[in-house]
């Protein structure tokens, strides 16, 4: 083909894993993703059920329902929230918890993405500390916040800790079950192609066991949020959790369910840049692809 | 390549299951040799054996009076079930080959790698990955990945399996068309009659469980091999003879209980009711 030569050299484009040869990117550009998200005909209906869910909150609570009654209404809420937005403090609580989880949650993927490919794929690794993790795992992140506090120095370490083993054992678990999971001809066939050992170890284990990772880190970012909102709630004296509980202490109730609102939103946007960032990483899973049809 | 009195067992003593006992034959350069045997007779086992991955019990592999030691690039198997890596596009599973054993540059494992695509009809597939392409053309993207590598003895294992019939017949040209255009030493697994007829030079056929050779046949049809074939006389006479021991194969396993036998059986019954 003579057009061959004038097109690019090879670099890595498409993912990390994958050689590509010079051609088109997919096609569908960012406009029409947002016009999917946002105004397709399966959201009008999502909008309808949570307008509807909001409706009935303020009718309920004004109305006097037998248990709606106590909640604040979402007017009330509303009010408290744009009274918040200016406080310098709700935004101050927004960064420690977001410190908390990004310290916390990092350390947990860098420390246990490599020891959990090890201990999926070297088998004498595996059942040396598998048992000593599977005593340690049922133990519920909460419940080491107490001796959290007793053997760190500051609060603020232990409950990055705490957070921290929430992550960290969601997403062993999920690795070693898919280094293990790897199908064995992959292996096979890397090998009767000459690869050495460190290539079967990143270019056939490492992104055959990518998907695991990613769930692992997907799920490890909500058990994060989860297990950092009660231990503030439980341990400290900032944090979106503990804004949370001292409304409720100091009998500010519109402002517990700002806090409420405020933790979803944050535990949405973080799930939401890992989720991103996931499917990034693995072009090969995505469902969006034109298949071909011999 | 030539395999000498191979036994492979599975399990502990006293409950040693054999799956090939004594099992010898040639596989010669330059023609396609086919293995057909019934389902669950250790095809499997003895491409595993060929290929490296398993040792065998007792007896001998040898590729060019050599010993096999392990896998190696000078044997590559074509899978049942599709191996091709899912995080890889076509072209970088092709080329995964000789890059990883970094035997060309980059421009010349480009057009290498592009060479063989447009050969098997997927120039314009290079970028896609395997989740995006049909069945047979996965298969081809396989057979390519193995090719590119010049290996001395490509090993399939029912490589075509599972493929609707006309994408079955499609990748038996495409693969003949290959195999002629660059004879090597070709052994091909396959449960399929006709498929076996269709492509061999030699035909193995293995018997059930313990798994022995039990016959040999040379096909002397005219090569290059062409559909219209399947209808012709030395055809039918070379299949006929096949289906005979096949079925004599899968009458000793029936009347000895086993159930994947059966279902061989009945196959071989339907399909010998046809052509009688």
């Amino acid at each position: 083909m003579p057009d061959s030569n004038k097109r690019a050299p090879m670099k890595f484009e498409k993912g990390v894993f994958s050689m590509s040869a010079p051609g088109k990117r997919s096609p569908g550009g960012l406009a029409k993703k947002i016009q999917e998200s946002f105004f397709s005909r399966e959201i009008y209906r999502g909008y309808a059920s949570v307008v509807t869910l909001l409706i009935l909150w303020e009718a309920g609570a004004k109305l006097g329902m037998p248990i709606i009654k106590n909640i604040p209404p979402l007017t009330s809420v509303l009010d408290a929230f744009r009274q918040v937005i200016f406080d310098s403090s709700y935004w101050g609580s927004w960064g420690t918890s977001f410190n908390r989880i990004c310290i916390g949650y990092i350390a947990a993927q860098i420390i246990g993405i490599p020891l959990g490919l090890l201990m999926g794929t070297s088998r004498f690794f595996r059942e040396m500390t598998l048992p000593v993790f599977e005593v340690l795992r049922p133990i519920p992140p909460l419940a080491w916040v107490p001796a959290a506090a007793i053997f760190w120095p500051t609060r603020e370490i232990s409950i990055i800790f705490v957070t921290f083993l929430g992550a960290f054992f969601v997403l062993i678990l999920d690795i070693v079950g898919g280094a293990r999971a790897i199908d064995p001809r992959y292996i096979r066939a890397a090998t009767s192609l000459g690869s050495r050992r460190k290539d079967i170890l990143w270019r056939i284990v490492f992104p055959a066991t990518l998907p695991s990772i990613i769930v692992g880190m997907t799920v490890g970012i909500g058990v994060a949020w989860n297990t950092v909102v009660a231990a503030e709630m439980i341990a400290s004296r900032s944090g979106l959790g503990f804004m949370t509980w001292r409304s409720y202490v100091t009998l500010s109730y519109p402002l517990i369910v700002v806090g409420m609102i405020s933790i979803g939103i944050a535990d949405c946007i973080s799930s939401g840049i890992i989720r991103f960032l996931g499917a990034r990483i693995t072009p090969w899973l995505r469902t969006d692809m034109p298949a071909n049809v011999l | 390549m030539r395999i000498e009195n191979v036994r492979k067992t599975y399990g502990l003593e006293p409950w040693v299951k054999v799956v090939l006992d004594d099992c010898s034959f040639v596989i010669e350069n330059r023609k396609l040799t086919v293995v057909i045997g019934p389902s669950g007779c250790g095809k499997s086992t003895l491409i595993d054996v060929l290929a490296g991955y398993e040792k065998p019990d007792s007896g001998k592999v040898l590729v060019d009076g050599r010993p096999v030691r392990g896998p190696g690039p000078d044997r590559l198997v074509v899978f049942q079930e599709t191996a091709l890596f899912p995080w890889m596009t076509t072209f970088a599973n092709v080329s995964y080959g000789p890059m990883v054993r970094q035997e060309m540059d980059k421009k010349e494992l480009r057009g290498e790698t592009m060479k063989l695509l447009k050969l098997v009809g997927l120039e314009a597939f290079a970028d896609k990955y395997p989740c995006q392409l049909s069945g047979g053309m996965v298969r081809r993207a396989e057979l390519v990945r193995a090719l590119i590598n010049r290996p001395k003895v490509m090993l399939m294992d029912e490589p075509f399996r599972g493929l609707d019939a006309m994408t079955r017949a499609l990748m038996q040209e495409y693969y003949l068309r290959l195999f002629e255009a660059r004879p090597g030493t070709n052994l091909f697994v396959t449960s399929e009659i006709e498929e076996a007829i269709f492509l061999a030079d030699r035909l193995i056929i293995m018997s059930n469980r313990p798994t022995r050779i039990r016959k040999i046949m040379n096909i002397d049809l005219q090569r290059p091999r062409e559909f219209k074939i399947l209808t012709s006389k030395e055809y039918l006479r070379y299949k006929g003879e096949a289906l005979d021991i096949l079925y004599d194969e899968a009458m000793k396993d029936f009347h000895s209980g086993m159930k994947v036998a059966n279902v061989d059986f009945l196959e071989a019954c339907s399909q010998a009711g046809k052509d009688f």
